[in-house]
């Protein structure tokens, strides 16, 4: 096991890379700027590996919080720096790790602008979304959850599109909005457990009333972060506006933290009202899946299209979870994985396209398979695993969580399903309008296909995408124990409050 | 009774101010205003000395002279604040000064008077004493409001401080008179006692409560008793808003806090729904009134408005957590407070001080480091984390759910999201727009240290925030102690 804090190297190594830039790369000559982009790729790579060490430490049969850091912050109001692992968030810190530096590469040439604040900002973002998934204590998740809303505002605000300031803005308030509210919840649990530590709390019982309060309040922040319908507005103006880096990271991780956070929060702590609630999330899930995949068919933007289908694919995670059995969090857990990879490859694959074009109207394109070959086979991959085909990674989750959701409620299930159906349909078309037909607008011929570059940062994802889509064991294995546990402490505290009711029933 | 020399020790920060205050008064009379810098400077040391004496009083709570004056932890933490801050907003004033020609010796010495008068108001035991601190604070502040005499604007806003100033102390003074009047004492300890006893609570006395209520309302310019703010911060020169948005206000809140918890802590449920009230409009006008505004100095007293709300929310709950919740709200407060003005103050192009929020356009591509400076500070007021503003908000909603001022709680989260609308349009305004003017570089050793003490305090405050929590829970536990 290792003996140092593995944990908060990963965390905070980014901000020696904002450290190293702020301190070493004055000026804005080329040479500079190319110093600037190989300390953040380094940054990003050696936190990669670092991410991939506490993989590596994971002891997959141990169900509890593994590498805990625990050190007094405020030791006098019960906050403590707290840090540690479990199965369900020990792959989201590898996600991050992963997609950070392709963030960085696919970045490379298209961001000229402020390149310097460009990657500190996407340096700290890298700490804030590792630290949120390792926080194991309620101010410092907060405080990580938060801070990521500062750089990405910054990201959408200044390296965005035609619309940034609205998107940034909209980005930034309804997050906020529901967050704050999470906050009151967090306050509320600290008042009543004396701490913030969230395995304590995690213990903790609390009362039914209040539970379907707190419920609410967090499923106020997460449904934004997921998004949910009918709040997930935010998304596809945010996605739209953001540059393709920001659009990556944006799909590929912060949206998982809405999700981590119903499995982190919502269904060990507050399981009565988890199961309250629980028809309420399959009928927003399942409105999402069907009425955002038919938004996705009419979309003319590429982004707004791939926006939308990721609400859709969100969907079945927030199905998945709240079919409350093993197939389908692990399922969702999965899904979220394939979809932080898969989206922001698609993402990555817009952006080729953009950075020659820079137009991201589906129109505008067309037989992009004549001059660009290698290209239309990566997207193809790609949009292959969206659709969910089996051998790529976005079979797997979605299978999963089909079958997790079918042995609990039929009728989700097979409504689900047909989101899978529409699902194929706006992938291939919005494939066949962009790379297949005639070749004939001018500037669409003089695109080339994707340099090195642009292969060094797809082949990463191909190869993971297959991986997990072929043997996904190697990942399903080490989140099963920490997804079992989960579900024997929602069901023996729902177990115990429901013989206490009965009891109390029985008392009158 | 024997005339009996009373102890004072305890009032050693309030003795060595006001001596030091007359000798440089002295000192400026015979140098003339050529020596307003040494004058200045000295000003600072003088309220550093006196803060580090406040800091060596220790513990314990003593009252003195008659029952009128007392010390002890809460009052150390306050007067440490009002010191510190008193001592940075002369700092800031020094270069503004010289570039308006307004630099007269006159205007630290005045500083140190008003500082005097804070003290007292922190340490006053008594309605007698409340009234001649607040008095000797308002006094110095009226002039200063109006120290660059040959602004229109200026004059204005003295003016304006001046006439309603006195109206809240006449409405404090009728207050305190009825409450006189109906507990036959104007001793804080005498009136705690009556009611701790379970004394019958006339009439009378709840409308003399509400006046004294209204009067030091006025003081941290919570609505409704706001609407001079907005004016005397734009109009009095800039270094003058930046004392009164800190200092004053700190003294004000202490006094409100010392007046509600010690004499009437027993009559909370006469005064909470006042302070609930005034707590709720405070926060929706702080945040709503503060979107349309044009000029940054009104958007900072909007602003003010607002982080009065807030604390207002911690005091309202009347708890020992409520009271650490204010005092760790006031301590963050003016930190970000400070600093933002120092920004502000920062901002000039070709010598000419700039005060539209559009003058903000593109600061960043032009002058990087201030708008990162400001950004810090805006995200902070925005109670975004890991700035210190977080913090603030955090333990003062905290004492607001442990209360269950649910309401209360809801409405000051919301109201924080619509604030955090206008903070962020100032950092869009640096960051995403096109620079209209090129702003000069800071020049100035003063400024330039006040921005990098209070932006890394407010940045990095997380790290190590135990000192400034664990002294606020002293405090406040010192109020509850007596």
């Amino acid at each position: 096991m290792a003996s140092w804090p593995i944990l908060s190297f990963a965390t905070f190594l980014p901000l020696v890379g904002v450290a190293l830039i702020l301190l070493f790369c004055r000026g804005n000559s080329p040479d500079v700027l190319r110093n600037v982009r190989y300390i953040s790729l380094w940054t990003t790579l050696v936190t990669f590996v670092l991410t991939l060490l506490v993989w590596a430490n994971f002891d997959p049969r141990n169900p509890g919080y593994q590498m805990v850091e625990k050190a007094g912050w405020i030791p006098e109001f019960g906050i403590n720096y707290h840090m540690g692992v479990d199965g369900i968030s020990v792959l989201f810190v590898v996600l991050a790790g992963f997609l950070m530096p392709l963030c960085i590469l696919a970045s490379w040439e298209s961001v000229q602008v402020r390149l310097k604040e460009y990657m500190i900002a996407f340096l700290a973002l890298e700490t804030l979304m590792i630290g949120m998934f390792c926080a194991l204590d309620f101010v410092l998740f907060y405080m990580f959850f938060e801070g990521v809303l500062i750089p990405m505002f910054l990201i959408i605000g200044i390296w965005g599109g035609p619309r940034r300031v609205y998107a940034a803005f909209k980005f930034f308030l309804y997050t906020l909005l529901g967050s704050v509210l999470m906050l009151l919840a967090i306050l509320a649990m600290y008042y009543v457990a004396g701490t913030t530590d969230i395995p304590t709390i995690t213990a903790t019982q609390f009362p039914r009333n209040m539970q379907l309060w707190l419920w609410l309040a967090f499923f106020a922040s997460f449904a934004v972060k997921v998004p949910m319908w009918p709040v997930h507005t935010w998304l596809p103006d945010a996605h739209v506006e953001a540059p393709t880096a920001g659009s990556v990271i944006l799909a590929g991780v912060l949206l998982k933290m809405g999700g981590y956070g119903f499995l982190r929060f919502n269904i060990p702590i507050l399981p009565e009202a988890t199961e309250y609630f629980a028809p309420l999330i399959y009928t927003l899930s399942v409105v999402a899946v069907i009425y955002t995949s038919l938004v996705a068919l009419a979309q003319e933007d590429m982004k707004k299209l791939i926006a939308y289908s990721s609400v859709a694919h969100m969907g079945f995670v927030t199905i998945g979870m709240f079919a409350l059995n093993q197939q389908g969090i692990e399922g969702s857990v999965f899904q979220m994985l394939s979809h932080g990879v898969v989206s922001g490859a698609l993402f990555l694959c817009v952006g080729v396209v953009y950075d020659r074009l820079h137009t991201r109207e589906i129109a505008r394109y067309g037989g992009l398979v004549k001059n660009m070959p290698k290209y239309a086979v990566v997207f193809l991959f790609m949009t292959m695993a969206s659709v969910g085909l089996p051998g790529t990674a976005g079979f797997v989750g979605e299978f999963l969580v089909l079958m997790g959701v079918f042995r609990d409620n039929t009728w989700v299930a097979a409504l689900a399903a047909t989101g899978m159906v529409l699902g194929a349909a706006y992938a291939l078309w919005l494939y066949r309008r962009v790379v297949y037909g005639k070749l004939t607008k001018p500037d669409v011929k003089a695109m080339f296909d994707i340099t090195p570059r642009e292969i060094a940062v797809f082949v990463p994802l191909i190869v993971v995408v297959l991986w997990m889509g072929v043997y996904p064991s190697s990942f399903l294995n080490v989140t099963s124990a920490s997804v079992e546990q989960l579900i024997q402490t929602y069901q023996t505290k729902l177990a115990a409050s429901h013989a206490a009711s009965g009891v109390s029933v029985a008392a009158r | 009774m024997t005339a009996v020399f009373p102890d004072i020790w305890p009032a050693l920060p309030e003795i060595f101010l006001a001596l030091s205050g007359v000798a440089l008064l002295m000192l400026g009379v015979f140098r003339g205003d050529g020596f307003t810098r040494p004058v200045s400077y000295l000003a600072i040391v003088c309220m550093l000395l006196a803060a580090v004496l406040a800091m060596g009083y220790g513990s314990g709570r003593v009252v003195t002279f008659n029952g009128m004056f007392v010390m002890d932890a809460f009052g150390v933490f306050m007067k440490v604040l009002v010191l510190v801050s008193a001592a940075f907003a002369v700092i800031l004033s020094l270069g503004f000064n010289e570039r308006e020609q307004m630099a007269r010796f006159e205007f630290p010495v005045l500083m140190l008077f008003a500082t005097l008068g804070m003290l007292m108001m922190i340490s006053a035991n008594d309605f007698i004493s409340l009234y001649v601190g607040l008095e000797t604070q308002s006094l110095a502040l009226y002039v200063i409001a109006a120290f660059r005499r040959d602004s229109g604007k200026s004059s204005e806003a003295g003016l304006k401080y001046f006439v309603l100033g006195s109206l809240s102390s006449g409405m404090l003074l009728y207050g305190a008179s009825l409450v006189y009047g109906f507990a036959g004492t104007t001793s804080f300890d005498k009136v705690a006692a009556l009611f701790a006893g379970g004394a019958h609570v006339s009439p009378g006395l709840v409308i003399g409560l509400v006046f004294v209520m209204a009067g030091l309302a006025f003081k941290i310019s919570a609505a409704p008793f706001h609407m001079w703010t907005p004016d005397v911060y734009e109009g009095a020169p800039t270094p003058v808003t930046a004392f009164f948005a800190a200092a004053p206000k700190v003294a004000a809140i202490a006094l409100l806090t010392r007046v509600v918890m010690e004499p009437f802590g027993h009559l909370a449920a006469q005064w909470h729904q006042v302070l609930v009230a005034t707590a709720i409009l405070s926060m929706v006008i702080g945040s709503f009134v503060a979107i349309m505004q044009t000029n940054i100095k009104r958007l900072m007293a909007y602003s003010s408005i607002g982080h009065v709300g807030y604390a207002l929310v911690g005091l309202t709950t009347g708890t020992q957590d409520g009271v650490r919740g204010v005092l760790i709200y006031m301590a963050l407060y003016i930190a970000m407070n400070i600093g933002a003005f120092a920004v502000i103050l920062s901002m000039k192009a070709k010598g000419r001080m700039l005060e539209e929020i559009k003058d903000f356009s593109g600061l960043s591509k032009t002058n990087p480091m201030l708008a990162a400076t400001m950004a810090i500070f805006m995200f902070s007021m925005a109670g975004i984390p890991p700035m210190a503003g977080f913090f603030g908000k955090l333990y003062v909603f905290l004492a607001a759910v442990a209360a269950q001022e649910y309401t209360l709680a809801v409405v000051g989260v919301l109201t924080s999201v619509v604030g955090a609308f206008y903070y962020l349009r100032i950092i869009k305004i640096m960051y995403f727009d096109e620079p209209a003017v090129v702003v000069d570089k800071v020049d100035d050793d003063g400024m330039t240290g006040v921005l990098v003490l209070t932006s890394l305090f407010t940045l990095l405050f997380f790290v190590a925030p135990a000192p400034i929590l664990n002294g606020a829970a002293a405090a406040a536990a010192a109020l509850f102690a007596g």
